[in-house]
């Protein structure tokens, strides 16, 4: 798998049977192919249709509030003494995190494709309350499925899904988390295949899925790349993102993957450590297998079965990653790297206090790498992070880590 | 098709009735209670072994077949022991033919060739292999079939005329209809659809048509029986097994006898199945 010949491109991917070198696929039950072939046709539509696009274009300026500031994070770049530090700024999305992306662009495929209902897995509940969210501005009922322990953990986000006017599904088999809360996910699409949306919340699952979910989320690095050009007039050294399923990473990471100069760095959940199985580091330490329709990096046995991971963050207790990541990082042009628990909650504190900014833990991953390198950088290099998402959904975790009573 | 499949299906064909095709689950609840389970098919009429292998994340079962395969990896069922469920049922038994059924990870990690050659060594005659469509048929289908070991597709209400010929193109065996769209266990269709979608698929193949999804009773295997080749049932055999054990989910002491018992009558109503439709 690591004779992969380096491509002309490292953005042509996939090919017509949505393989990223050995990584994707299509690896779903029968009763699902007619489906996914449907929507691999309309999305070849919709892509091409300029009304499409421009509906999906005044959403995004009027509902998500798109473009997000690319903000200069001066007094972290100060107190780092490195490279000068630039947020995109994601989570000052309506919802709070750039998963509304990815949602508006799915439910304007699923009106075109006459559906009728809505249904999304989701971990730390944030895609969760993004498809709630387009669910209820066009119409759909929508079910979200949700693993038990998550539902406990995230309370607050069940209780936005049901404002929202979502049904939430507790999905108790297995662990009762995010993985488990996509087979049953699955399982109700294999039962209601005539009326049925899927909305997938990140770039895995099987073609063409990894794709148009990359090319939703990819609006975070158009606008990065155009707004750091304007602000210094040159392209940033390093780009960083947080990686679970991995969308908000591909989602900044693509349209950087061809300028050479740029060093382009994924951080995985490295949890209590990597020695055990309490981690969330597929590349790091997983290796080659197929779940969710789709040939990736998994947390697995020696016999195949698939194990739970763990991470402080809901939204990156997931044991696979995208398939394109999973490429990426055989081919070499993006490197992945664990963060651990801890060192992403002192991230998360750091930041609240220096910039009045209270991140979610997910980018607090990213954010714990940028912190180890600026200051080993020189001071007229820039570093973009993604900042995906806002820690209000977090707080009641960290009060509980550092002790304090709500 | 190897030989033990074809010479099954052509007994079949002289005696005139449908193949009943038994699944369980390997390793449910424990290896030693699961090959009771498999060396008790065949005499309790049992044309088919379904062999399932268990998988941490069966995305197309329901909780029967879920929680079958939780209590097998729970007892340390792997898939080399599942390959040796049936290397030990073939020591007395070299005529049933035994299909293995689940996901393809597990075969993945194991490796592709090496499982063929395992899986060959076992006396093994088909792959069902749930998340391998046709679009997937370099993974494992053809590896397989250029070895001599049926690769058995699914065919199911989605599965229109367009798609059906690349479906049966490289599958042999038999042709499993899944004769409702949802997860495993889920309730009997109308007999009278699953007649109807039987005879589309014989329009484009030759291959015997199985049928599946919802088969509890003998009367059920009876009804669909009388428009099949074969009946599958699969989670009411499970949910004998799970019903036999005990409070803390060992085998019980009935296990075997009364998964033998439900198939003893299910075999009941695929031998009448031909008796009725031909009043």
């Amino acid at each position: 798998m690591n004779e992969t010949p380096k491509p002309n491109s490292f953005r042509s991917g996939p090919d017509e049977d949505g393989r990223f070198g050995i990584f994707g696929g299509r690896f779903v039950a029968e009763t699902l192919m007619p489906l996914i072939l449907d929507l691999q046709g309309e999305w070849e539509k919709a892509k091409n249709d300029p009304a499409f696009q421009s509906e999906l274009a005044e959403l995004g300026k009027h509902y998500i509030g798109r473009p997000s500031p690319l903000y200069f994070a001066e007094r972290l770049t100060e107190h780092l003494g490195g490279a000068k530090i630039y947020f995109k700024r994601e989570e000052l999305n309506h919802t709070g995190s750039h998963k509304i992306n990815n949602c508006i662009g799915q439910i304007l495929l699923a009106k075109r494709m006459g559906k009728t209902r809505i249904i999304a897995e989701t971990g730390a509940g944030q895609h969760g309350v993004a498809s709630a969210t387009v669910a209820a501005r066009f119409g759909f009922p929508c079910v979200v499925y949700m693993g038990a322990t998550d539902v406990e953990r995230q309370a607050p986000n069940v209780f936005r899904m049901k404002l929202l006017g979502a049904q939430v599904v507790p999905v108790s088999s297995g662990n009762g988390t995010l993985k488990d809360a996509m087979n049953e996910a699955l399982r109700d699409w294999v039962t209601n295949v005539d009326d049925t949306y899927y909305l997938i919340g990140t770039a895995a699952g099987p073609h063409p899925y990894p794709e148009l979910v990359r090319d939703f989320q990819s609006v975070i690095g158009k606008e990065a790349r155009e707004q750091i050009l304007e602000a210094e007039g040159k392209l940033p050294d390093l780009v960083v993102a947080a990686v679970g399923g991995g969308s908000n990473a591909i989602g900044i990471f693509h349209p950087f993957l061809d300028d050479d100069g740029v060093q382009i760095v994924g951080v995985e959940a490295g949890g209590r450590g990597l020695q055990g199985v309490e981690h969330c580091a597929s590349i790091t330490a997983g290796a080659p297998g197929v779940l969710h329709g789709n040939r990736t990096y998994l947390l697995q046995d020696h016999d195949g079965q698939i194990l739970e991971g763990h991470s402080i963050s809901a939204g990156l207790d997931y044991p696979g990653i995208g398939p394109e990541h999973s490429w990426l990082h055989d081919i070499g042009r993006v490197q992945y790297v664990p963060i651990m628990d801890q060192e992403a909650l002192d991230a998360f504190q750091l930041l609240t206090r220096l910039e009045g900014i209270i991140p979610a833990l997910e980018p607090s991953h990213a954010l714990a790498e940028v912190i180890k390198r600026a200051a080993s950088m020189r001071k007229d290099q820039i570093i973009v992070m993604n900042l995906s998402g806002r820690g209000d959904k977090d707080i009641f975790t960290v009060a509980k880590i550092l002790g304090m009573d709500m | 098709m190897t030989a033990r499949m074809d010479a099954r299906f052509a007994a079949l064909k002289a005696e005139g009735r449908p193949a009943l095709v038994t699944y369980f689950m390997g390793g449910d609840p424990d290896f030693e209670t699961s090959l009771g389970i498999m060396k008790a098919l065949p005499e309790a009429g049992s044309d088919i072994i379904e062999l399932g292998m268990p998988f941490s994340d069966p995305m197309a079962d329901g909780p029967v077949i879920q929680m079958a395969g939780q209590r097998a990896l729970a007892a340390g069922q792997t898939l080399a022991k599942t390959l040796e469920l049936a290397r030990e049922f073939r020591k007395t038994d070299n005529d049933t033919p035994i299909v293995m059924m689940g996901y393809y990870n597990p075969i993945y990690v194991h490796g592709v060739d090496k499982f063929l050659d395992d899986a060959l060594a076992a006396g093994i005659d088909g792959l069902i292999v749930v998340d391998l469509p046709p679009e997937m048929d370099d993974e494992l289908c053809i590896p397989a079939l250029e070895k001599g070991i049926n690769f058995i597709r699914l065919a199911t209400p989605t599965t229109d005329d367009k798609r059906l010929p690349a479906v049966l193109k490289n599958t042999s065996g038999f042709v499993y209809y899944v004769s409702m769209n949802g997860i495993t266990g889920s309730a009997l269709p109308d007999p009278s659809l699953v007649s109807g979608a039987v005879n589309r698929i014989k329009s484009h193949t030759d291959l015997p048509v199985c049928v599946g999804f919802g088969v509890k009773t003998a009367e059920h295997a009876r009804a669909i029986g009388a428009a099949a080749d074969g009946v599958v049932v699969g989670s009411a055999i499970v949910a004998q097994v799970a019903g036999s054990l005990t409070k803390d989910g060992k085998a019980g002491p009935d296990t075997v006898a009364s998964v033998a018992t439900l198939v003893r009558g299910l075999a009941t109503g695929v031998r009448a199945a031909r008796l009725v439709a031909a009043e």
